[in-house]
């Protein structure tokens, strides 16, 4: 009977866990980016408060940081740290409404999912108009 | 019961609160922050200066500095716990985030206060 039974799920199906071949829901996606964009903040810190030393040292120190802020290196990073910063918030807000019971169910964590990629991709790019 | 030694709050319902109430003053001061930059076009230093010298900023910055302390503690050790399952790697690695995390601190306090 076991062997029967293991044979009935084996079948046809993949032997490996092969993570590229997984289809993944949008909120499985949405809520490991929200990982990912906490450790990528996490790291970023230390650049902002670098930024947050030079800018308020002496107005020698916050005219160099606006001439750093010049170059392209510079503006990228800080593109990736708000995209972070913005994805983060974002997903977290979703996160604080869902705790207030509005969404629970299977189709609202997919439009949840929606609208948190859909808000953050504009902020992104609202991050980006006003970098550069 | 087994209880984990290294979570914040010994208890997952309080971990729940704290990293939900500081999310909230990080959200708060993320959106106040964004709001003076983007507001401010030609921020100059003397401004800028003038608005982390007011007694209020410097309370609002380091409540996030707390904030994101017990914020990202909670965070990487969720992270750690779930991905890392061999004991030594894990520990080293939240004792980095932690020895991180206390540097930042002392470093944001000696930004806000210019010890």
């Amino acid at each position: 009977m076991a062997i029967i039974e293991c044979e009935a799920v084996n079948s046809k199906r993949p032997v490996n866990l092969d993570l590229t071949k997984f289809h993944f829901p949008l909120p499985a996606i949405t809520s490991i980016l929200h990982r990912i964009s906490g450790v990528i903040i996490f790291i970023a810190i230390a650049f902002l408060l670098w930024g947050l030393d030079a800018s308020l040292a002496s107005k020698e120190s916050f005219a160099s940081l606006q001439s750093v802020m010049d170059s392209f290196l510079a503006k990228l990073i800080l593109w990736g740290i708000l995209a972070a910063l913005f994805y983060h918030f974002v997903a977290g807000i979703k996160h604080l409404i869902m705790d207030a019971g509005f969404g629970e169910t299977l189709k609202g964590g997919q439009i949840a999912a929606k609208v948190v990629i859909a808000v953050s991709v504009v902020l992104i790019l609202l991050a980006g108009v006003w970098i550069w | 019961m087994v209880t984990s030694v290294t979570n914040l709050g010994r208890s997952g319902a309080y971990d729940w609160m704290v990293q939900r109430v500081s999310a909230v003053v990080l959200a708060l001061y993320t959106a106040f922050m964004v709001g003076v930059l983007v507001f401010t076009p030609d921020l100059t230093y003397e401004v800028w200066s003038a608005l982390f010298a007011k007694t209020w900023m410097r309370i609002f910055s380091l409540a996030a500095l707390v904030a994101l302390g017990a914020h990202a503690w909670i965070g990487l050790w969720t992270i750690t716990t779930d991905y890392m399952k061999n004991g030594v790697v894990r520990f080293v690695a939240q004792a980095a985030c932690g020895t991180i995390m206390f540097v930042y601190f002392i470093w944001g306090v000696q930004i806000l206060w210019g010890l």
